[in-house]
């Protein structure tokens, strides 16, 4: 897991070479917190292969006696999850696509083209940071009814096609392309356009995969804006689904925690992956997507 | 590039034809570049800012086609609504425990982290893990942890160390704790990759000189350390401000605002208000309230905190 990590913990000291004992209580102290902080993981894993009758136990059954593999399966039919899952792919894949196009493109034209207005409009983008994203709940929502749109895939996409985190992430990425390149491409006579998408995007993979990281993040685990759009068990969303389904079971934790799992585990897969591009897009940017 | 300004500006007095033809050309592509963010964002990001407000001013359900001006009418509710007032008693509480609690710890392991030995950044991905994870599917898990009898993991913990089982989440003075250090578990991830990143900006000769003063390691954190690192603890400090007071996950799958009422926050006001009972009038001038509170706070937190804050130049 180290190999690849682009910010490596390092000293700024020159340190000199110690035993690896005198360490010891660093590690020990680490180690024991790094566990508690992934207690609730094992929780959550061991309580959704337990058998029925080792879920209530005092005292508490760390190893269950047999993997009850089925409370994967009743849970998965208790709701309708594969449904689910099919509208959290849907929704998080166009989302993604659709802000790393509309990124890639005002990203460009903020950081390599002259126009007037562009201090203006980008000022009155980030300017939207400023404001929580709660003010818009009330005019959005009125927005999707007047346009016909609750319970329907437009209404979950649509309003997060762009993204002002994901246009000021390309574009400072952009504007660290050098000019010469730009100049010799204009001197083959190439637009902007055959630029942006045959020399700018290649270069670009980590703010490219940094975006699309975020976003469907973002998408995946959203929750307040898909509950309120949608109504009809068809166009929930995992997480959505989630709320309804420990309604419904709250009294079963061993199907609670058997959808638990399945719903984070796509993001957990990514996040394992790639998880230096999660980290270094998390420590540059330090902003909530 | 100056170059090029420079003979712009030799050349605005009398543009040349095909030289202004360009200009406009670049300048169209340049807005259709950005048309499709732009369309985007000025439909359901720009716009609302002002509708939300003017719809603040109304008393309309959706459903009815009468909209009622009210003025300030929501506002004035607002303030004498004890319900509103709770909720937002409530989320200062969240937000000052959460952040009180939260950075100083996030510190103390991005300086236990910030060194080169083997396992480092395998800590650092075991804390990051819960900031990926989806706060609904922790705080089922979470939920099932705080379980009010022995069968409760924690429970069984604090039995271990021989203390009665805890109702926590059913306790109306422990709800609101019990909120709070899942919001900690969550957000320390990021505080610490953030802390983290800062820590190795601090460039070394700043740390020799320190040794060649014959500074112990306390005094190099108290006087070097922590004044260069102030901008990244000024930053956490304001985004975990602004990120806690909009807290409504949490509370919504762990205790429905309960109990009696202690972990009601301002957007699950909103929430309520809103979309279960579709006053969208009072729910808009609630998400103004959130807002002028979050504003004041940011601009508090500058006018305290920028004369400490140390830039490295």
């Amino acid at each position: 897991m180290a190999r690849g990590s682009t910010i490596t913990p390092t000293s700024s000291r020159p340190a000199p070479r110690r035993p690896w004992l005198t360490h010891l209580p660093i590690h020990v102290a680490l180690l024991m917190t790094a566990g508690l902080v992934l207690l609730p993981y094992y929780l959550m894993v061991v309580t959704s292969l337990k058998p029925v009758r080792e879920v209530f136990t005092d005292p508490f059954t760390w190893i269950p006696s047999r993997l009850a593999w089925e409370n994967y399966v009743d849970a998965w039919n208790h709701a309708p999850f594969g449904r689910y899952f099919v509208n959290s792919m849907i929704i998080s894949a166009s989302e993604t696509a659709g802000v790393l196009v509309t990124s890639a493109l005002a990203g460009y034209a903020f950081a390599r083209m002259r126009f007037v207005g562009r201090e203006v409009l980008f000022t009155l983008f980030l300017g939207t940071l400023m404001v929580p994203g709660e003010v818009q709940l009330v005019p959005n929502y009125i927005t999707i009814v007047r346009l016909g749109w609750l319970n329907s895939y437009s209404a979950l996409i649509v309003p997060w096609l762009a993204s002002v985190f994901g246009i000021f992430l390309m574009r400072q990425f952009f504007a660290g392309i050098p000019q010469e390149l730009q100049d010799a491409a204009t001197m083959d006579g190439a637009s902007h356009w055959t630029f942006l998408w045959r020399v700018v995007v290649p270069l670009s993979t980590p703010a490219f995969i940094t975006v699309a990281l975020l976003t469907f993040l973002g998408s995946w685990n959203a929750l307040t804006w898909p509950l309120i759009v949608t109504t009809t068990p068809e166009m929930r969303p995992v997480m959505v689904g989630l709320l309804s389904f420990s309604g419904e079971w709250g009294t079963q934790p061993r199907l609670l925690m058997a959808a638990a799992t399945f719903s984070v585990l796509p993001v957990l897969v990514l996040f394992f992956a790639l998880q230096r591009y999660f980290i270094q897009g998390i420590a540059r940017a330090g902003l909530k997507f | 590039m100056a170059a090029q300004d420079r003979t712009d500006r030799v050349l605005q007095g009398a543009p040349s034809r095909p030289r202004r033809l360009r200009r406009l050309s670049e300048n169209a592509e340049a807005y259709l570049f950005i048309l499709p963010a732009a369309l985007v964002l000025a439909v359901f990001n720009l716009f609302p800012i002002l509708y939300a407000f003017f719809v603040s001013l109304l008393r309309w359900n959706l459903i009815d086609p009468v909209r009622t001006f009210v003025g300030l009418g929501n506002y004035a509710e607002l303030l004498q609504d004890p319900r509103f007032l709770s909720a937002l008693a409530n989320t200062t509480y969240f937000s000052v425990a959460s952040v009180a609690v939260g950075l100083p710890l996030a510190l103390v392991f991005a300086v236990l982290l910030n060194r080169t030995l083997t396992g480092m950044s395998w800590y650092r991905t075991a804390f990051f893990v819960p900031y990926v994870t989806s706060l609904a599917a922790a705080a089922m898990v979470w939920h099932w942890l705080y379980h009010p009898d022995q069968f409760g993991l924690l429970n069984y913990l604090i039995g271990k160390l021989g203390v009665s089982p805890q109702r926590w989440l059913l306790d109306p003075g422990q709800a609101m704790p019990a909120v709070v250090a899942v919001a900690i578990w969550s957000g320390l991830g990021r505080d610490i990759v953030i802390f983290l990143a800062g820590l190795q900006s601090i460039t070394a000769e700043y740390y020799e000189a320190a040794q060649i003063d014959g500074a112990n390691r306390w005094q190099v954190f108290r006087y070097v350390t922590l004044p260069l690192l102030s901008p990244t603890t000024y930053f956490l400090l304001v985004i975990g401000m602004i990120g806690a007071f909009k807290v409504f996950v949490l509370p919504l799958f762990l205790t429905q605002g309960g109990p009696l009422g202690r972990t009601f926050t301002v957007v699950y006001s909103l929430y309520q208000q809103g979309f279960q009972y579709f006053r969208m009038g009072y729910a808009a001038a609630q998400a103004y309230a959130l807002f002028a509170v979050i504003f004041i706070i940011t601009m508090l937190q500058r006018r305290i905190l920028t004369g400490r804050v140390h830039y490295d130049t």
